[in-house]
C-alpha cells in the first residue's frame, strides 16, 4: 500500500497538533437539505471505500475512532437550483492553493458548464459536510473525484429528466453550456428549466463514470484563480477584516516563556479603563476593548509575575533530540559512509496571522477563523466550552495562507471566551510575534544516515534514522533491498505540527545529500549515480526531464560556481530539481543563481495554478534551506519578527524554470507540498561542487556548516 | 480626547477622531473599514500594509495618523476609477499572480509607485524596488511579469493617445 494511500497517513506522527476528536454524525435529513438549499436537484456523494477517512473510521479499535459505528459518510454535496445555478459543498478550505478554482473545474467539467456557472461553499460547519481538513494534499486525490462524480451524477439525471419530457432516448441527447440538446430536433433545455419545481436528492457511490483526462475541455486548462478581482482590489474580507456590530477588539496576556506559571496578576487598572472587559479564566488572562488601541493599552496595564522552568536552547537541539551515540546496526567497514543530518525549527510565517471573530447569540456561537480545520475547530470550541457541536458554527473565509500551520484554533477560542465574557463579539488578530511564538512550528530534527555501496556503485545497506522531525518520506525510493528506517519520538522543546510537507523535507534533505556523498566515494557523477540505484519509472522520468532541460550533461565547471541535482517522490507527486549556486567563499554566503524543477503529479487539472505552486513551493523552500532558523532559550523565542527571521524575498529568487509532465493517464495527486522536498538538497549537493564541502545542517547559508 | 483630524484618502476627506499616534493602518481598518489594507508585521518589514502617501509608497504600521494629516493617501480601494482596474490590478489578473493574495493589496501599489516613477523598469529593479514586501506563498516570479506586463500595457496605452 502506497503511504498516501494510507489510513496511517491521518495518524503521521508530526501532526501532532492534531487531537482525536469524533466524526460528525450526518444527520441532515432530505427535508433540511432542500429548506437550507432551495428546490431543485441534490447530488450527495458517498465517500469511496479507499478514503482514509472512511478506513480510518473503520478500523477496528483504530487510533483515532475506537471502532465507533459510523454512519455512511458524505463526502461532499452539489446542488443545482431553479435558477440552473451550480453550488458545491465542500469541508475543504481556500488558503492559497487555488482550489476553488480547480475544484470548480471539476463540476463544471462534467457538467458541460464554464466555471463561472459554478459557485464553490466551502469550510463552513453549518453548509458543508465534515471534512478532516485541508491537508496532506488530498483535495485534488480525494475530493476533486467526489465533486466530479457529484457533477456527472447531475447531469446524467437532468439528461434523463429531458429524455424523458421529450420522450427520447438519453443516449442521443447532448449537452453543452448548462443545456440539454436535442440534435434531432434542434430543441434544448436549460438545467434551470428541467428542474423547475423539482425536489429531486440522489445519493452516489462510486459507480460513476468520470470524462477521462485526455477528453476534458475545463479541467486540465489554465482557469485563472476564482474571485481574482475582489483579491486585487481588496475588496475580500479575510478574517482579519471582519467586522460584526459592536464588535470589540481582544487581546491576550501571554506567558514570559513557555510552560510559564502564573504567579500573580493584578488587572485592576486594566478593569478601570472604560469599555475594557478583563477575563481570568485559570491560565486565560484576555480583555476586549472598543478599539485595538485600547485593548493594547488596556493589556499594557497589567500587572502579571510568571515563574518558567528551565528550558534548552537551540544550539542543544541534538543533545535534546537524541540524547546518546548513533545507533546503527551495520558493522563498520571501509564501504560504510555515516554521518549525522540537522534541521531546525522553522516557522510557517503566513502572512495573514491567526484571526477570529466570535460572536455568540442565544447561547450559539459562530465563529469566522482562518484555519485548515473547520470541523476540527468546532470540535475545539464545544470541548473548550462544554457545547454541543451542533450549537457552534465555524465558517472559514477564503485565508491569507496557511502551509501546514493553522490546523488548530487558539484564537477562536480566545475570541470566543472574551466575546462571552463581554456579551459583544469580539475580534483577535494574532501579533508578528504571538504568530512567531505561540503557534506550532516544523519540528526540529537529528537523522543518523549509515550507507554501504558496492563496487559498482549499487547500494547495498542503508538505514536511516530520524529522531522527533517525523516519519513523511522517510522511506528511500532507491533499488535497496533491505533499506532500514525508523522514526524516533523525541522530547520536543518546542510546539510542533504540521508543515508542507510535513518531515519529508528533512527526510529528503538527509537522503538527497547523503545520495552525493556516496556518489563522491564511488567517483560516479550523481544524477547517474541516481539512476544507476532506481527503478521508479515516475522518478526516473522526472529526474532525467530536470536534467535535461537544466542541461546537467553540458555543465560546465567555474570557480565557485556548483551544481547540485536532488529529487524523491512524496504525497503522490514526483519531483526533480537541478540548482547552480555561487559561493563567495571569503563572505561566506551562498546564492542560488538557478533551479530547474521537474514535477509529475498525474494528470494536470491547472497548468497555470500547478507551475504557481511549484514555483511557490521552490521559493518558501529557498528559505529553509538558506536562512530560516527559530532560535530559542529558556523557553522564549529569540526572533520572533521578520527582522530577525530572515524569508525570501524578490532579490533572492534564482532563475526558476518548471517543467511539468503530464500524465493524463494517471490520476491527478496535490501539488502544493511535494514541489518543497528537492531544492534544499539539491542547492547543498550544488554548494558540495562548488566548494568540497558536505554540509549536513539546515540552513545552509553558513559554509562552515 | 483625541483630536478631530482630516485626512485625504482616495480623493475624499475623512474626518476621523482619534489619537494623532495610532498607526494609519488601524485608522484606516478599524474607523473607516478600507480592510484592503493588511497588517503583516506591526515593524514595516513586510509592506503588507503598503499605502502611498503623496505618491510614494508607506507602510502605514507604523505610520502615525498624526503624520499624515493633510497629505494625499491612496489605499488600494482607489486604484479601481469608475469601474476600471489600474493596470497594476488588470496585470495581475492577467499573469494570475495570485495564491492566498493577502499580500496583493500591498504588492500592487508598491508597483504602481514603482511604475510611477519608472515606467520601464528592468527586471534587477523591480526585485529592488519590491525587495521589502514578502510574499509567503513564493508568487515572485508570476508577481515580477505581471509588474513587467503592467508596464508595457501603461506604455502602450500612452503610446495609443
Amino acid at each position: 500500500m502506497s503511504r498516501s494511500d494510507s489510513p496511517e497517513e491521518l495518524a503521521e506522527p508530526e501532526r501532532y497538533e492534531l487531537q482525536a476528536g469524533p466524526l460528525y454524525q450526518f444527520d441532515l435529513t432530505r427535508r433540511d437539505l432542500f429548506r437550507l438549499l432551495g428546490a431543485g436537484l441534490v447530488i450527495l456523494v458517498l465517500l469511496p471505500d479507499t478514503d482514509p477517512l472512511k478506513a480510518a473510521a473503520q478500523e477496528s479499535g483504530g487510533r483515532r475512532f475506537m471502532g465507533r459505528e459510523l454512519p455512511q459518510e458524505i463526502g461532499a454535496w452539489l446542488h443545482i437550483a431553479e435558477d440552473g445555478s451550480v453550488t458545491v459543498y465542500t469541508g475543504k478550505v481556500e488558503v492559497g492553493q487555488n482550489i476553488r478554482t480547480s475544484l470548480s473545474q471539476a463540476a463544471a467539467e462534467e457538467l458541460r458548464v464554464p466555471t463561472a456557472y459554478i459557485q464553490m461553499v466551502m469550510g463552513d460547519t453549518q453548509l458543508t459536510p465534515f471534512d478532516m481538513g485541508t491537508f496532506g494534499s488530498r483535495t485534488t486525490p480525494t475530493m476533486a473525484p467526489q465533486i466530479r462524480r457529484a457533477a456527472a451524477a447531475a447531469r446524467d439525471v437532468v439528461v434523463g429528466l429531458a429524455a424523458k419530457q421529450w420522450q427520447l432516448d438519453p443516449a442521443s441527447l447532448t449537452v453543452a453550456d448548462g443545456r440539454v440538446l436535442d440534435p434531432a430536433s434542434h430543441r434544448s433545455l436549460g438545467y434551470g428549466e428541467i428542474l423547475k419545481g423539482q425536489k429531486l436528492m440522489q445519493t452516489i457511490g462510486a459507480g460513476v463514470a468520470l470524462t477521462p483526462a485526455d477528453r476534458w475541455k475545463v479541467a486540465g486548462t489554465s482557469v485563472p484563480k476564482v474571485d481574482g478581482r475582489a483579491f486585487v482590489t481588496g475588496r475580500h474580507r479575510y478574517t482579519s477584516d471582519f467586522k460584526r456590530d459592536g464588535m470589540l477588539h481582544g487581546k491576550v496576556l501571554r506567558p514570559a516563556a513557555f510552560n510559564a506559571e502564573l504567579k500573580s496578576l493584578n488587572t485592576r487598572n486594566a478593569e478601570a479603563m472604560p469599555g475594557v472587559t478583563v477575563v481570568h479564566d485559570g491560565n486565560f488572562v484576555g480583555v476586549a476593548a472598543p478599539t485595538l488601541h485600547d485593548a493594547e493599552r488596556a493589556l499594557a496595564a497589567i500587572e502579571a509575575e510568571w515563574q518558567a522552568p528551565d528550558q534548552p536552547a537551540d544550539r542543544d537541539l541534538v543533545a535534546v533530540l537524541r540524547p546518546h551515540p548513533t545507533a546503527f546496526q551495520g558493522a563498520p567497514s571501509a564501504s560504510r559512509l555515516q554521518a549525522t543530518y540537522t534541521v531546525p525549527y522553522i516557522a510557517h510565517a503566513p502572512l495573514e496571522p491567526r484571526a477570529a471573530v466570535a460572536e455568540w447569540k442565544d447561547g450559539r456561537l459562530t465563529v469566522w477563523t482562518g484555519t485548515q480545520r473547520p470541523f476540527g475547530v468546532r470540535g475545539e470550541l464545544a470541548a473548550a466550552f462544554h457545547l454541543p457541536e451542533d450549537q457552534i458554527r465555524v465558517i472559514v473565509p477564503d485565508t491569507g495562507s496557511g502551509y501546514g500551520g493553522k490546523h488548530t484554533g487558539e484564537a477562536a477560542v480566545e475570541a470566543a471566551r472574551l466575546a462571552k465574557a463581554a456579551g459583544k463579539p469580539v475580534k483577535i488578530v494574532w501579533t508578528r510575534e504571538e504568530e512567531f511564538t505561540w503557534a506550532y512550528f516544523r519540528p526540529g530534527g537529528v537523522i543518523d544516515v549509515s550507507a554501504v555501496i558496492r563496487p559498482d556503485g549499487t547500494i547495498s545497506e542503508w538505514e536511516f534514522h530520524n529522531y522527533n522531525s517525523g516519519g513523511a518520506g522517510i522511506r528511500s525510493p532507491y533499488d535497496i533491498p533491505g533499506q532500514q528506517t525508523e522514526f524516533h519520538e523525541a522530547p520536543s522543546p518546542l510546539r510542533q505540527g504540521s508543515y508542507r510537507a510535513l518531515a519529508a523535507t528533512a527526510n529528503h534533505f538527509a537522503r538527497e545529500s547523503h545520495m552525493d556523498d556516496l556518489a563522491r566515494v564511488a567517483k560516479m557523477d550523481p544524477l547517474a549515480f541516481r539512476l544507476k540505484n532506481l527503478k521508479d519509472e515516475r522518478l526516473r522520468a522526472v529526474f532525467q526531464a530536470a536534467a535535461q532541460h537544466f542541461g546537467w550533461e553540458g555543465r560546465k565547471a567555474a570557480p565557485d560556481r556548483g551544481f547540485g541535482i536532488a529529487g524523491g517522490t512524496e504525497k503522490g507527486g514526483y519531483v526533480a530539481c537541478c540548482a547552480e549556486v555561487a559561493v563567495d567563499r571569503a563572505g561566506g554566503k551562498v546564492s542560488v543563481i538557478r533551479a530547474v524543477e521537474a514535477f509529475e503529479c498525474g494528470a494536470i487539472v491547472n497548468p497555470a495554478h500547478l507551475e504557481n505552486q511549484v514555483e511557490g513551493a521552490i521559493v518558501m523552500g529557498l528559505g529553509g534551506a538558506l536562512w530560516e532558523a527559530i532560535h530559542f532559550d529558556q523557553g522564549r523565542i529569540l526572533n520572533p519578527h521578520f527582522s530577525g527571521y530572515r524569508v525570501p524575498r524578490f532579490t533572492d529568487v534564482p532563475q526558476i524554470e518548471v517543467v511539468l509532465l503530464d500524465r493524463k493517464d494517471l490520476p491527478s495527486a496535490g501539488a502544493g507540498e511535494s514541489p518543497i522536498v528537492a531544492i534544499a538538497p539539491a542547492i547543498r549537493n550544488a554548494i558540495l561542487d562548488a566548494t568540497g564541502i558536505a554540509l549536513r545542517s539546515l540552513p545552509l547559508e553558513k559554509l562552515s556548516g | 480626547m483625541p483630536n478631530k483630524q482630516d485626512l485625504k484618502i482616495n480623493g475624499s476627506l475623512h474626518t476621523i477622531q482619534a489619537d494623532p499616534e495610532r498607526s494609519l493602518l488601524g485608522v484606516l481598518r478599524d474607523d473607516l473599514d478600507l480592510t484592503g489594507t493588511k497588517y503583516g508585521c506591526g515593524e514595516g518589514q513586510c509592506a503588507a500594509c503598503t499605502v502611498l502617501i503623496d505618491g510614494q509608497p508607506a507602510p502605514s504600521c507604523i505610520t502615525p495618523v498624526g503624520s499624515v494629516i493633510g497629505r494625499q493617501i491612496v489605499t488600494i480601494e482607489g486604484l479601481e476609477k469608475d469601474g476600471k482596474l489600474h493596470p497594476v490590478q488588470e496585470a495581475f489578473l492577467a499573469e494570475d499572480a495570485l495564491q492566498c493574495a493577502y499580500c496583493t493589496p500591498g504588492m500592487i501599489l508598491g508597483a504602481a509607485a514603482l511604475l510611477q516613477e519608472n515606467p520601464n523598469p528592468s527586471d534587477a529593479e523591480i526585485a529592488q524596488a519590491m525587495q521589502n514586501h514578502i510574499c509567503r506563498c513564493g508568487t515572485y516570479p508570476r508577481i515580477l511579469r505581471a509588474v513587467r506586463k503592467a508596464a508595457q500595457m501603461q506604455t502602450s496605452r500612452r503610446s495609443s493617445r
